[in-house]
């Protein structure tokens, strides 16, 4: 009879005008309660009642899942005023219950769930887009503000962070760039292999890796790495900078954290995304020699001629220049969400992941356009 | 009832967020060299007032004077050469954390003065030794623990000898000893310096140990009610509350 003698129950008896709860056995989290909600409503059953009392003779052992119940039969005797009988419980119990009781709820502590219209919400959005936008107009204004003052020589650039940061977006970054790039280039090969092979055309595969490497994958994919790569590294740096207090540490000594902190970030990415370009493009083109060798007998010879032949300087330049915006933008997208960081752990991930959205949706967007302007002048 | 030599003046400050009014009619003067607590329960504005007082918020409504200079109607620039007068020493130290302890140090130094490389280090290894932490200059602040940060945080902000030091719950997060220690160095520096400190603190070992004066913010009524050394506060209070918390809550008004 181990397992009746351990199982929790609730016997009730109707005594005078009270309803005793006969509580017995175990009442352990770990085992199945009897659930005071599923439990017939007491007053249904006695209309006339007065109060809830208790016995607990047969009750062995008990822990957080008995106070919760009694705490709930608490709760129902205060709704429907009645007697809750603390007397008739444990000494121990009646303290806890007690303590759960010292301090009144808070009347209006409790966040309300009701969910708002649905043009409320959409006003809310638009006036958040609108402040962000403000925001981010407001902190590209700073840096070039701050840019200014370094060409003026009211504030000075901090050779270490520069350093640091020049070292991190070049050279270390130069393996990702190296694969991407170089599989980018293969797969445009490959692509111009399958569908080229088709009209006989193999030869101009050269044109079509030339092209496409030069005036757009290099720039955009070395832009996207670094926004992923880079980007999310300046948000979370500078959003724990903040939570620690550290941006607020600069202020109080009257150093502006845009000096000190982003514009160092930003002329290092300035400064090495067309390096970064450049090398994107060269490996890319190595790529796509790789497929034309081993896959459409095209000797290297061809294919470089073929490269002479289908690009020229003006291609390169605007992949660079793509490049260098992209540098910027990855620049100020993942200082700005930094800066913007709220004073939590969880703010910092939110921080990292919005520069790496923001970065990329900006990238392409400037891609489009100064694709359009260049179509526009005929480059 | 301004005295002579009062280095600063809060005038009918009010604190807000957007529309959220945290605190309003804040009303003190602190003397030069005077420790001045500005006290209270938790989350009730006390940091919010520091903040607005080392110029990282701006005031919904009034000012505040530092000798006799209204600090909030500063352009950028004078608030800039006002805010080399302060220290501040946050709660967890703030040090950069990319830093040495030395760097952190030097600085505000190398920031604001034209010292050579070797008279920074001279000052670096002093202040570094005035707070118990000579022979750390090439530690990380990530490899310290939380008490040396803010002693190492501490002397970033006595750095520039500064004529107002302002404390962030100094004692946060210390055991007894060691914030008492830091209590004791609060006072020797203004014996020995004449700094005016101001202190955000609800310790109560502190308040009475270090206090010269002190403020009482209230979250209830989201303003000041008392105004004067704890020690005639907690005899003469003002109202209940701010014997209630001086006393620990250990004994009702009355």
């Amino acid at each position: 009879m181990e397992s009746d003698a351990s199982k929790s129950y609730v016997d009730t008896i109707r005594r005078g005008d009270l309803l005793v709860l006969k509580i017995g056995g175990n009442w352990r989290l770990s085992g199945q309660l009897p659930d005071f909600e599923t439990m017939p409503d007491p007053l249904q059953e006695n209309p006339d009642l007065a109060g809830i009392a208790f016995n607990t003779k047969s009750l062995n052992d008990w822990d957080s899942g008995l106070l919760s119940y009694l705490f709930k039969c608490l709760q129902f005797c205060r709704e429907n005023e009645l007697t809750f009988v603390q007397s008739s419980l444990p000494a121990d119990i009646q303290s806890l219950l007690d303590l759960a009781q010292a301090v009144p709820e808070k009347e209006d502590a409790r966040r309300s769930l009701e969910s708002t219209f649905f043009i409320t919400r959409l006003g809310a959005w638009g006036i958040q887009c609108y402040r962000g936008a403000l925001e981010f107009h407001e902190f590209v204004g700073q840096c070039a503000l701050s840019f200014f003052r370094l060409l003026t020589g009211r504030t000075r650039l901090r050779w270490r962070n520069f350093l640091v940061t020049l070292q991190d977006v070049s050279a270390s970054a130069l393996p990702i760039v190296s694969l991407i790039s170089f599989l980018i280039g293969l797969i445009i090969a490959f692509l111009g292999a399958v569908v080229l092979a088709r009209f006989g055309a193999s030869i101009y595969v050269s044109h079509l890796v030339g092209y496409g490497m030069l005036r757009e994958m290099g720039a955009v994919m070395t832009g996207i790495i670094m926004a992923g790569r880079t980007g999310a590294a300046f948000a979370a740096e500078i959003g724990s900078m903040k939570v620690n207090e550290e941006i607020d540490a600069l202020k109080t000594l009257g150093i502006s954290p845009i000096d000190f902190i982003v514009l160092p970030k930003l002329i290092a990415l300035f400064a090495m995304m067309p390096l970064l370009v450049l090398y994107a493009d060269l490996i890319g083109i190595l790529g796509g020699l790789l497929v034309s060798t081993t896959l459409l007998d095209i000797s290297p010879p061809q294919y470089f001629d073929g490269l002479n032949e289908a690009v020229a300087m003006p291609d390169f330049y605007l992949g660079v220049i793509k490049g260098t915006v992209f540098g910027v933008i990855v620049a100020v997208a993942g200082c700005l969400r930094g800066m913007q960081c709220g004073n939590s752990a969880d703010s910092v991930g939110l921080a990292a992941t919005s520069a790496v959205v923001t970065g990329i949706t900006l990238i392409i967007v400037a891609n489009a356009v100064i694709d359009w302007v260049a179509a526009i002048y005929g480059i | 009832m301004a005295p002579e030599n009062t280095h600063i003046e809060v005038r009918d400050l009010q604190m807000a967020y957007g529309s959220f009014v945290v605190m309003s009619e804040i009303n003190f003067q602190v003397c030069q060299g005077e420790v001045m607590i500005i006290m209270g329960g938790s989350g009730c504005g006390k940091s919010t007032l520091l903040k607005h007082m080392i110029g990282l918020l701006e005031p919904a409504r009034g000012s505040i004077f530092y000798n006799g200079v209204s600090f909030v109607d500063l352009g950028d620039r004078e608030k800039q050469g006002m805010l080399r007068n302060f220290g501040v020493l946050y709660q967890n130290g703030a040090l950069w954390s990319s830093m040495t302890l030395a760097e952190n140090v030097a600085l505000p130094l190398s920031e604001y003065t034209d010292l050579g490389e070797g008279e920074i280090l001279d000052i670096v290894t002093l202040k570094m030794a005035l707070v118990g932490l000579k022979g750390f200059e090439d530690y990380y602040p990530s490899e310290i623990s939380g008490g040396m940060r803010k002693r190492a945080g501490l002397a970033r902000a006595m750095a520039l000898d500064p004529e107002i030091l302002f404390f962030d719950e100094p004692s946060a997060g210390l055991d007894p000893v060691t914030s008492r220690r830091l209590d004791d160095l609060i006072l020797q520096l203004r014996d020995s310096l004449g700094t005016t400190v101001v202190v955000v603190t609800h310790e109560l070992a502190s308040i009475f140990a270090i206090a010269d004066n002190a403020i009482f913010l209230d979250a209830e009524s989201r303003t000041m009610i008392a105004k004067g050394n704890p020690h005639d506060l907690l005899h003469d209070p003002p109202d209940p509350k701010v014997r209630f918390f001086l006393t620990r809550g250990g004994e009702e008004a009355g």
